[in-house]
């Protein structure tokens, strides 16, 4: 079901760490410790242009933590990374978005006491009346303002949130607030998306349409990197699987390659041999 | 015991200079706190630098006025700065200490011994806008009805602060529905979700601490213009909670909440004032058990009561949206009643079980 333009990565070996034809994100020897745990150690990983790429692993994998380093919402401890050929490393939030490297969280966060409508204006760069003088006169922006407004309302539409207009966000169902949050950074016009589990939470018929939308985006040519735990999600619409395991990078490759992967397999069984708390054989 | 007196007294007040210089403030604080979401606690502090550097610059260096006006916007500016740089990247309470303790450092500062010379110490600075007062156009006498009277002289203070009050309502009204307002309002709710979207948060808290920073001082230009007289003691902790009650009061987040909580608040204050003299005075309460002395202390009390018997019916504030206001931290977007009802209805099913 993969769309020829989407299948560049056909010839790719899924091996972990294998460089591709056209990465967009070249991520090397990045590492975070917690105190004693070592959440993040991550090799060496790119992530291919224009494709979706599916981030898994057992909980407490590092997924989050990846993310959170990356989009520069925590500090690496070592490591350095590139973005659209451009090293990016130790770089403010606010400039990686600004580049093009938009995150949504895997805890919603949407803004409680503005509505749906400006939530989604809010994720429009550039915007002339943000600055405090052009702010007082009205019609320096209004014009870019209806642009906005008319952008945002076609993506409420898609993600059937356009009930909710103009509604305070912090009303909205936990998977309301999921959706919000995946159309609100769509409209930064995003190079590449980061979703922190996007479908949690979200019913099945609305699972079905926003998986839509995140093929049509990299349809589109936006790259999409997104963490799931459902694999049914991950197989059928990801290009390529990283599976993460305490805090590295275990295997990648093509879906169909992931299932039946030795490393996967031990990585998921251990983490639920773990969970009664009787400790692993090393 | 007359009620028009008190009436009077109590309207005279909440129309007064004294209502527009902490409306003014407030405004100020409206900006930071009720927008950005930053808890400042040292308000007094901008006050403070604003009403110095007016007289200073006026009674120490012998400055026209409208430097020292010049003077104290700039302190204002760089306190914020001083203030924002360490401390806007942190966490919120850390905003809120170095604030209340910068204020209280201003103040023992332009208190101390050595400081005398420029600030004139613990008894301060006097008479230094009466250039302020050479230029007003009102012709001597006294204006109003009844007890509602004004000099000259204060209503010419009244025209310049209520006009001062009304630009900086008007311009947050402007700002406030702009983009940046809306900037301004998401770090509010959420600082890294501001972040994700590209917004520079530290540079929008940054400007949100400047210009309340500048609304606060220019409070206290009129603060010290309107007495002819500064000094350290006027510029206590407490006026930043009075000031804060004003806003919570009047509506946080609210356009036209400081203006309309001043009035309010200064209303109340001299009602009750003005009510309890009168009392004394008629001899429904005996003097032994309150002197007039006391009223001062006392009225405190009845307003702080008044003040939690209406933010206990009205949380929001009078201008305030109880829509809104269910959304604050913790009500985690479930509306009261709701949680109420499904706590009730829990507790039923409970019962039946039983
Ligand atoms: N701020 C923090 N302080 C201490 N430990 C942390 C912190 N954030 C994450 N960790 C730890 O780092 C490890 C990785 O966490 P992370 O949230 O990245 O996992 P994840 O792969 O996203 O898991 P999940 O699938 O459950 O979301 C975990 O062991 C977690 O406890
Ligand atoms: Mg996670």
């Amino acid at each position: 079901m993969t769309a020829p333009p989407r299948g560049v990565l056909a010839g790719t070996a899924a091996e972990p760490g294998v460089a591709k034809p056209d990465p967009l994100l070249v991520v090397d020897r990045v590492g975070k410790a917690f105190g004693g745990i070592q959440a993040v150690d991550v090799e060496h990983l790119e992530v291919q242009r224009g494709v979706i790429t599916g981030l898994i692993g057992p909980n407490g994998a590092g997924k989050t933590t990846l993310f959170n380093l990356l989009t520069g919402f925590d500090r690496a401890d070592t490591g350095t990374w590139s973005f659209d050929g451009r090293a990016v490393a130790g770089l403010a939030a606010h400039r990686l978005a600004r580049r093009g490297m938009v995150r949504t969280f895997q805890l919603t966060k949407v803004l409680g006491r503005l509505t749906v409508l400006e939530n989604m204006k809010l994720g429009a760069t550039g915007q002339r009346g943000e600055r405090l003088v052009p702010a007082l006169l009205r019609p320096a922006w209004r014009r870019q303002e209806a642009a906005i407004e008319r952008r945002a309302d076609v993506l409420l539409a898609r993600f059937k949130l356009d009930a909710m207009r103009d509604a305070y966000a912090g009303y909205l169902s936990g998977g309301q607030r999921k959706l919000l949050e995946v159309a609100r950074a769509l409209m930064v016009e995003p190079t590449m998306v980061m979703l922190d589990e996007p479908m949690a939470g979200v019913n099945p018929a609305l699972r079905q349409s926003l998986l839509g939308q995140i093929t049509d985006l990299a349809d589109g040519g936006t790259s999409v990197l997104f963490v799931e735990h459902d694999m049914d999600v991950v197989m059928r619409i990801s290009d390529w699987v990283v599976c993460m395991a305490q805090g590295q990078v275990i295997a990648e490759g093509p879906p169909s390659s992931i299932l039946g992967n030795r490393a996967v397999i031990d990585a998921y069984l251990g983490s639920q041999h773990d969970e009664p708390g009787l400790g692993e054989q090393p | 015991m007359d009620i028009l007196v008190i009436l009077g007294d109590a309207g005279r007040a909440a129309l007064g200079p004294q209502a527009a210089i902490y409306a003014l403030a407030a405004i100020g604080l409206n900006i930071h706190f009720g927008y950005t979401g930053l808890l400042n606690l040292g308000q007094v502090g901008f006050m403070l630098v604003g009403a110095y550097g007016v007289a200073i610059t006026v009674a120490t260096f012998g400055g026209p006025l409208w430097a020292g006006v010049l003077v104290g916007l700039a302190c204002a500016v760089v306190l914020a700065i001083l203030l924002g740089i360490p401390t806007l990247r942190l966490r919120a309470d850390y905003l809120a200490i170095a604030t209340i303790a910068a204020g209280e450092v201003l103040r023992l500062t332009y208190n101390a011994g050595f400081a005398q010379p420029v600030t004139g110490g613990v008894y301060g600075l006097q008479q230094f806008a009466g250039s302020f007062y050479a230029t007003n156009p009102i012709s001597p006498g006294s204006y109003g009805v009844g007890r509602l009277v004004y000099s000259e002289r204060d209503l010419w203070v009244m025209v310049v602060g209520w006009g001062a009050v009304a630009l900086a309502t008007l311009g947050l009204f402007l700002l406030i529905r702009s983009p940046w307002g809306r900037v301004l309002r998401s770090v509010r709710e959420d600082e890294d979700a501001a972040r994700s979207l590209g917004k520079n948060v530290f540079g929008y808290k940054m400007q949100s601490l400047i210009l309340g920073g500048v609304l606060g001082a220019l409070g206290g230009m009129l603060l010290a213009v309107d007495t002819q007289a500064v000094a350290p003691n006027t510029f206590n902790p407490v006026v930043t909670f009075y000031l804060y009650t004003l806003l919570i009061l009047g509506g946080a987040g609210r356009v036209l909440g400081p203006a309309l909580g001043s009035v309010i608040f200064w209303f109340l204050l001299l009602f009750i004032d003005s009510a309890l003299l009168q009392a004394i005075g008629a001899g429904y309460i005996p003097a032994e058990v309150l002197s007039p002395s006391d009223v001062g202390a006392l009225r405190f009390a009845l307003v702080g009561l008044a003040l939690v018997l209406l933010l206990a019916f009205r949380p929001a504030g009078i201008l305030g949206n109880p829509r809104e206001m269910r959304l604050e931290a913790g009500a985690a977007g479930t509306p009261r009643r709701r949680r109420k009802s499904t706590q009730a209805g829990s507790d039923r099913e409970r019962g039946v079980a039983r």
